[in-house]
C-alpha cells in the first residue's frame, strides 16, 4: 500500500490516483483559499505558527484482516476547516479515533500542536465530538454538560461559564433543564457538539456531526461551526455528504479504502480531476443512430439518451450547438455541468460516494 | 472526579423508576414474603453438629455417648475443637463443660450441645410424668430451630435401640414397685399410677399442641430444650431473612448500576470522557463508589424496614451493622464491576448476572438457611459473598458479638473486593485504545 500524504508530507512515494497539492510545491506553506467568502488563515512555514494545528503522518491500522487506515497523512495548518471526505467504512473514523486516542495506531505519528496525540497536554487541545450521541440521557441539558466540563477538569467559576455559553451557543438555553432524552433529534446533536467543545478545545474533532438531522438542524448545525471558526477553532470534519464538505471545509482530503486518495481544495481537486472543463449535456431530436454518430465526430459520448462533451469553457458550447443544427439536429435542452466532489470521487474511485 | 461519577449515578437512578423499584420495593417486598412464610418453619436437617457434656461420668452415661456416636445424624464432639479456639472457646482443654458447651453454641461454633446431668445413670428412664426424673438439657441456637428437635428425637431412638436392656431393667424395677405380685392392692396401685400416667399423656398431648417446642423432648428420657442464643429477642429470624434477602438484592443492584458501564460504551460517552483526561482506573473507582453507596443504602432501607416493620434491634447493633454494610456493599460492587467489564452487551450481562447471583444466593444461604443444606453444599457456599455477609450479619444481630469478631466476614468481603475490583480493571483494558 503506498502511503498518502498532502501538504507537508509532499516527499512520500503515494499512489496513483493520489493529487499533488499545486499550492504546496517549494515548502511555500499553505495557499490563502478563499471558502464561502471567508479567507483561510495562512500557515507560512518558519513564521507565525510554527506546527500545524494536527499533523498526521504514515498512520497505519488494521483490524485483523481488514487494515482500516494505510499509512495515512495529513498536515491541518491552524484555523482551518479541514474535511474528511468519504463513503462509510472509508477510514474516517479511525482517523479520528486515532488522533483522540481512543484507537493505537499500528505505525505512524500524530501531533496535536507539536504535542504527541496521546499526550495530556495534547487532550486539553483536542475536542471530540463522536458520531454517537455520547450523552447521557436521563441527565437534564445543563447536567450533561456539567458533567462533561467536569470531565475536561473545569471547576466551579470556569464551568458555569463555559455552561452558559454552549447553552447559548447551541440555542438550548430554554432547555437546559431538559432531560437530554426528552430533546428532539436536532437538538441532541447540538447538545452532542456543545459537550464537546465545553473546555473551548484549540482543535475540534467533528465525526460526522449531522447524521440523522433534518435539513433545518443540519443550518443551525452549520452555524454553530462557523461561530466556532470565527473564534478560531481548528476544525476536522468528517461527513460523507458531499455538499456539507463543500459548504464547510477550506480543504478536503477524499478517504476510500483507508487510503488518503486526494486532498486539497474544492477547486484544486475538481482542477485535478477534470482540469477545470466543464460537462455539457445536449439534449437532441433525431435517431439515436444519428445522434450517436454526431456526439462521436464532435468528441463527445451518448449517455442516457443525451450528448455528453467536456469543454474548457462555457463559451465553448456555442460552436456545438451550431454544429447540431448544421447536422440537420433539433436542440432540445442543454445543461452545463461544473465538475464537484462527487464527480471527484467518481473520477477517482469509479463508484458513487454513496454507494 | 469520584463525587461526579456518584452524583451523576444518583441522578439517573433517581429518574429510572424501574431501576429505583428493582433497587428498594421488589426487596422490600420479597424479604417480607420470606420473613412472613418461613418465620416459624420447621423441617428436616441433615447431619447435626452437637457436643454432648456428660457430667455424670458413669457406665449408663458412657453408654448413651457410645450410641449417640454411633447415630449418622448427629456429629457429636466430646472437646472444642481448633476452630472453636479462635471463637473463644478453649481447645484442646479437656472435654466440654457446661459452661463451655454453652459458648460454644452461643458463638455458633455448634448449633446444639447435650448435657447430660450427674445422677443420671442411677435413674435413667422414667415411666411416667417427669417429676423428679433426671433431666437432660438440650442447649441450642434458635437460628437453627431444626438441630434441638433432632437431638432430642435421637436420644429417644438411642434409648430405644441402643439400650434395651436399660429399659427392660427399668421396667422390671417398674413392675416391681407397682404390681407387687398382683395383689388386690396391687392391683389398685397400678390402677392408680395408669390413671395417672394416662392424665400425663393427656398433659402431655396438650403441651404437643403448644408452640412452647418441648413437647417432643418428653420421652423416656427427660429431656429439657434451652435456647442459649435468641431467647430474648424480640423476632429472632428477622436478622438472617434481612441479611439473606438483602444481600441478593445488594448483587443484582450492584451488578445493574455497573451495567451502566456497558450503556456509556455502547453510547459512546465513555470513549468520549476517556478522550478527556479521565483514566480508566479513576473511572472504575468512581463506578465502584456510586455502586458501593447504592448497594448500603439498599441494605440500610432493608434493614429499616425490618425494624420498623419485624421488630428487627437495629439500634442496639449499629456498629457492627456499618461494618458489615461497608463490607458487603464493596463486595457486591465489585462484584458488579467485574460482570459489567466481563459482558460485552447489557443483555449478555443481565444473563450472566442473574444466572450467578441465583446461584451464588441459593448456594450462601440467602433462599434458605445454609444448616439445611448437606456439608457439601455448606462447604461451596463459602465461595459466595452470601455465605460470609449472612455470617457477619448472625454474628452482629443474633450472637450480640462485637465488631472485632467480625474480621473473618469482613476480612474475607474486603479482600474480594479488592481482588475483583483489579480482575475488573484488567477486563476494562478493552475498553483503552485499541
Amino acid at each position: 500500500m503506498g502511503g498518502s500524504k498532502a501538504v507537508a508530507c509532499a516527499s512520500r512515494k503515494e499512489p496513483q490516483t493520489r493529487i499533488t497539492s499545486s499550492d504546496t510545491g517549494g515548502g511555500a506553506g499553505y495557499s490563502r483559499t478563499s471558502v464561502q467568502g471567508r479567507v483561510a488563515p495562512l500557515m507560512p512555514e518558519g513564521t507565525g505558527h510554527p506546527q500545524p494545528a494536527l499533523l498526521v503522518d504514515a498512520v497505519s491500522k488494521r483490524f485483523g484482516d481488514v487494515t482500516a487506515l494505510a499509512a495515512a497523512s495529513i498536515a491541518v495548518a491552524n484555523g482551518l476547516c479541514f474535511g474528511l471526505l468519504g463513503p462509510n467504512g472509508a477510514g474516517k473514523s479511525t482517523l479520528i479515533r486515532s488522533i483522540v486516542g481512543r484507537t493505537r495506531p499500528d505505525s505512524g505519528t500524530i501531533q496535536v500542536f507539536g504535542q504527541p496525540a496521546d499526550s495530556t497536554a495534547a487532550r486539553a487541545l483536542l475536542g471530540w465530538v463522536p458520531q454517537e450521541l455520547a450523552l447521557y440521557p436521563l441527565l437534564t441539558v445543563q447536567e450533561n454538560l456539567d458533567t462533561f466540563g467536569r470531565y475536561q477538569g473545569l471547576r466551579h467559576e470556569k464551568l458555569a461559564e463555559a455552561i452558559a455559553w454552549c447553552l447559548e451557543w447551541a440555542g438550548l438555553g430554554d432547555r437546559a433543564n431538559s432531560l437530554m432524552k426528552t430533546l428532539s433529534g436536532g437538538m441532541k446533536r447540538r447538545l452532542n457538539l456543545a459537550a464537546g467543545i465545553i473546555h473551548r478545545p484549540r482543535l475540534v474533532l467533528l465525526d460526522e456531526p449531522t447524521v440523522g438531522v433534518d435539513p433545518q438542524s443540519r443550518n443551525r448545525i452549520f452555524e454553530m461551526i462557523d461561530d466556532l471558526r470565527r473564534q478560531g477553532a481548528t476544525i476536522i470534519y468528517t461527513t460523507h455528504y458531499m455538499e456539507e464538505a463543500e459548504r464547510l471545509c477550506d480543504r478536503i482530503a477524499i478517504l476510500d479504502h483507508a487510503h488518503i486518495i486526494a486532498e486539497g481544495t474544492k477547486d484544486e481537486l475538481i482542477t485535478r480531476s477534470f482540469g477545470g472543463r466543464y460537462d455539457v449535456a445536449v439534449s437532441l431530436a433525431g435517431p439515436e443512430p444519428v445522434v450517436s454518430e454526431w456526439a462521436r465526430v464532435q468528441g463527445g459520448t451518448l449517455k442516457d439518451g443525451r450528448a455528453h462533451f467536456s469543454i474548457a469553457r462555457p463559451v465553448d458550447i456555442a460552436p456545438l450547438l451550431t454544429a447540431a443544427t448544421g447536422s440537420g439536429l433539433e436542440v432540445n435542452d442543454v445543461a452545463l455541468h461544473r465538475p464537484n466532489l462527487e464527480s471527484v470521487f467518481l473520477q477517482l474511485t469509479g463508484r458513487e460516494l454513496r454507494e | 472526579m469520584i463525587f461526579v461519577f456518584v452524583r451523576n449515578g444518583f441522578r439517573a437512578l433517581r429518574r429510572d423508576r424501574g431501576a429505583l423499584v428493582l433497587a428498594f420495593v421488589l426487596p422490600l417486598a420479597f424479604f417480607s414474603i420470606f420473613a412472613l412464610v418461613f418465620g416459624g418453619m420447621r423441617t428436616g436437617t441433615p447431619r447435626v453438629d452437637v457436643a454432648v457434656v456428660d457430667e455424670d461420668q458413669s457406665a449408663v452415661s458412657a453408654r448413651l455417648v457410645e450410641a449417640l456416636a454411633r447415630e449418622p445424624s448427629l456429629r457429636i464432639s466430646l472437646k472444642p475443637d481448633a476452630q472453636s479456639e479462635a471463637g473463644g472457646v478453649p481447645a484442646n482443654a479437656g472435654s466440654f463443660t457446661a459452661a463451655s458447651a454453652e459458648l460454644a453454641v452461643k458463638q455458633g461454633s455448634l448449633p446444639a450441645a447435650i448435657l447430660i446431668p450427674k445422677g443420671f445413670g442411677a435413674n435413667p428412664i422414667t415411666f411416667g410424668p417427669p417429676g423428679g426424673r433426671m433431666v437432660i438439657t438440650i442447649l441450642h441456637d434458635s437460628s437453627d430451630p431444626v438441630a434441638a428437635q433432632v437431638v432430642a428425637g435421637m436420644l429417644q431412638k438411642v434409648v430405644f435401640t441402643a439400650m434395651p436392656d436399660t429399659m427392660a431393667l427399668a421396667g422390671t424395677k417398674y413392675l416391681d414397685r407397682f404390681t407387687g405380685g398382683l395383689t388386690p392392692e396391687q392391683r389398685n396401685r397400678i390402677d392408680a399410677n395408669l390413671a395417672r400416667f394416662q392424665a400425663w399423656l393427656r398433659r402431655r398431648d396438650r403441651q404437643h399442641a403448644s408452640p412452647d417446642g418441648n413437647a417432643l423432648a418428653n420421652g423416656l428420657v427427660a429431656v429439657s430444650i434451652r435456647d442459649v442464643v435468641g431467647a430474648n429477642m424480640r423476632n429472632p429470624m428477622i436478622a438472617f431473612y434481612a441479611a439473606g434477602i438483602g444481600v441478593m438484592f445488594l448483587l443484582f443492584t450492584a451488578s445493574g448500576a455497573a451495567g451502566t458501564l456497558i450503556d456509556e460504551a455502547e453510547s459512546g460517552a465513555l470513549d468520549r470522557l476517556r478522550s478527556a483526561r479521565v483514566g480508566m482506573t479513576t473511572l472504575l473507582a468512581g463506578k465502584l463508589a456510586y455502586c458501593a453507596a447504592l448497594a448500603s443504602l439498599q441494605l440500610v432501607a432493608m434493614f429499616l424496614w425490618g425494624a420498623a416493620v419485624f421488630h428487627l434491634e437495629l439500634v442496639t447493633h449499629l456498629p457492627g451493622f456499618a461494618v458489615m454494610t461497608a463490607a458487603t456493599a464493596f463486595a457486591a460492587a465489585s462484584f458488579g464491576m467485574v460482570l459489567a467489564t466481563l459482558s460485552r452487551t447489557r443483555p449478555q450481562q443481565a444473563a450472566i448476572s442473574t444466572l450467578l447471583i441465583l446461584s451464588m444466593s441459593a448456594l450462601g444461604g440467602s433462599m434458605f438457611p445454609r444448616f439445611l443444606m448437606p456439608d457439601a453444599m455448606k462447604t461451596i457456599g463459602l465461595f459466595t459473598f452470601n455465605a460470609w455477609a449472612i455470617d457477619g450479619y448472625t454474628k452482629v444481630f443474633w450472637r450480640d458479638e462485637p465488631v472485632a469478631h467480625l474480621l473473618p466476614q469482613v476480612g474475607i468481603l474486603v479482600g474480594s473486593s479488592v481482588v475483583l475490583f483489579v480482575i475488573a480493571r484488567l477486563l476494562a483494558r478493552r475498553w483503552e485504545a485499541g
